[in-house]
């Protein structure tokens, strides 16, 4: 490995993680206001032209406020807890490819920081080591409320993961490979795979809000049953750190979204006007955060307009219903597979 | 290549989780007393603790969803090569997904998929 390429890392790995959390700073903002709009209000207003500084406001505050360790709780386990879910978060970004690939000087840059060949695998492992982070913070508070929402999250999260993932193998018998850059690749043109499996698409999309605790699935946190949810006992930066985690999250899964099934950096029609790979690489990543940036709002506007479900209502959909569709989209792809020739 | 750039990101999540409660640890004050160190349950003295047994409804979930998952695991393989293979893993696979379905279907009739 050159300097060149030790520097070229570097760098990438520092933009995807600082983009991460500057879009997961102003994700709060961005859902603070979508709410006050949908809601006929004014939402933050004071610091900053329009609020815009709010962000940096909530953050300093969560640096700046006590610390408090309840003394009946695990300390230990209590401290790894929202540090355990802050660092998953971090993690699940790696895999993603922000964009084709930048050509200086002759030499080849893609945008994407490493390319796994079992970039999906290492998503849903990545991911699901995060149900760890919510279990030992609850269970590590000592506080029968925090308990059960960390219970509640994890049985939440290990239903719906089974339904995600068939929808995902649904697409893996389509694409023939599980790394992530050749999915995005594939689905270059109008070739989305949302084109071809709406179904799967609208499965992943139900399991992916599932996944990420936002609401109608926001049982764990159900303030009107369980004072705060796992995070009750939490206060100053390790709350900060569950609830940041919360949308970094989102924001990897609406990039996942949209590079599983709404083609991912491809934008149609543009092979016509922009023939630069350099001005190409950089307008699909543009493009790519619209689509990520739509999927955000998506998540949000679904929050402030669905109500939340009850915890049997939860578990009936994940188990009896969304899992066997599942099952039947998987052989359904595979008959439908059959019939067109791909598979003899 | 790609080890080096996981091993990168690993540090940064590290540093940014650790340097992030450190911070917090140095800029807060601190003033607890008896009343702060108790566990919040709406006010009320808590009785005895939560590091107790829990409905066992959580831990029938848990087990299907082991027996699932690793089901799950044995189908990317074949979803990856499902077109080179062809008919036969078609075939070999409905059948593996019909055991599943009857396995659901039978913890269904049992009463495991009911929440209490």
């Amino acid at each position: 490995m050159e300097w060149g390429d030790i520097i070229y890392k570097s760098i990438l790995v520092v933009c995807v993680f600082s983009v991460s959390l500057l879009v997961a700073m102003y994700s709060t903002y961005a859902e603070r206001k979508i709410a006050a709009f949908l809601q006929d209000r004014l939402g933050p207003n004071r610091a900053g032209p329009f609020g815009i500084l709010q962000p940096v406001a909530d953050g300093v505050k969560m640096f700046m406020k006590e610390e408090i360790i309840p003394d009946v709780s695990n300390k230990a386990l209590f401290i790894i807890g929202p540090s355990v879910a802050m660092f998953t978060a971090c993690m699940t970004g790696v895999v993603i490819p922000w964009g084709t690939e930048l050509v200086i000087g002759g030499k080849h840059y893609p945008l994407q920081v490493t390319d796994v060949n079992i970039g999906i695998l290492y998503l849903f492992g990545v991911v699901s080591i995060g149900v760890y982070g919510i279990m030992i913070g609850g269970w590590a508070s000592n506080n029968k409320y925090s308990l059960l929402g960390a219970i509640r999250a994890s049985s939440q999260m290990i239903s719906y993961e089974l339904a995600m993932g068939l929808s995902i193998v649904a697409l893996i018998m389509m694409t023939g490979t599980l790394s992530v850059r050749e999915i995005a690749a594939q689905q270059v043109g109008w070739h989305w795979n949302v084109l071809y499996q709406p179904f799967g698409c609208l499965l992943f999309m139900i399991c992916a809000f599932a996944e990420t605790n936002r609401a109608p699935f926001d049982l764990p946190e159900c303030e009107t049953e369980l004072v705060g949810g796992y995070h009750t006992e939490y206060s100053s930066m390790k709350l900060g750190f569950y609830l940041f985690a919360e949308y970094i999250n989102m924001f990897i899964s609406s990039a996942v979204i949209a590079t599983l099934y709404f083609g991912g950096y491809n934008m149609p029609f543009i092979g016509r006007w922009v023939h630069d790979p350099n001005w190409m690489a950089i307008l699909g990543t543009v493009f790519f955060f619209c689509k990520i940036f739509f999927f955000i709002f998506l998540f949000m506007w679904v929050r402030w307009t669905l109500p939340r479900f009850r915890y049997d209502q939860l578990m009936n959909l994940g188990w009896k219903i969304l899992i066997p569709l599942a099952l039947l989209h998987v052989a359904a792809t595979g008959v439908v597979m059959w019939l067109t020739g791909q598979i003899h | 290549m790609g080890a080096g750039s996981l091993i990168m990101l690993f540090i940064c999540g590290v540093a940014f989780a650790g340097g992030g409660i450190a911070l917090s640890w140095v800029l807060a004050k601190s003033s607890p007393n008896t009343a702060k160190g108790e566990a919040y349950e709406c006010g009320i003295p808590s009785t005895g603790t939560s590091w107790i047994q829990f409905n066992v409804g959580y831990y029938l979930f848990a087990l299907i969803f082991l027996v699932f998952d690793v089901e799950l695991v044995f189908m990317y393989p074949w979803a990856v090569v499902v077109k080179e293979v062809g008919m036969v893993a078609l075939v070999e696979i409905l059948i593996f997904m019909f055991i599943l379905f009857m396995g659901l279907v039978y913890a269904w009739k049992k009463g495991a998929l009911k929440w209490m």
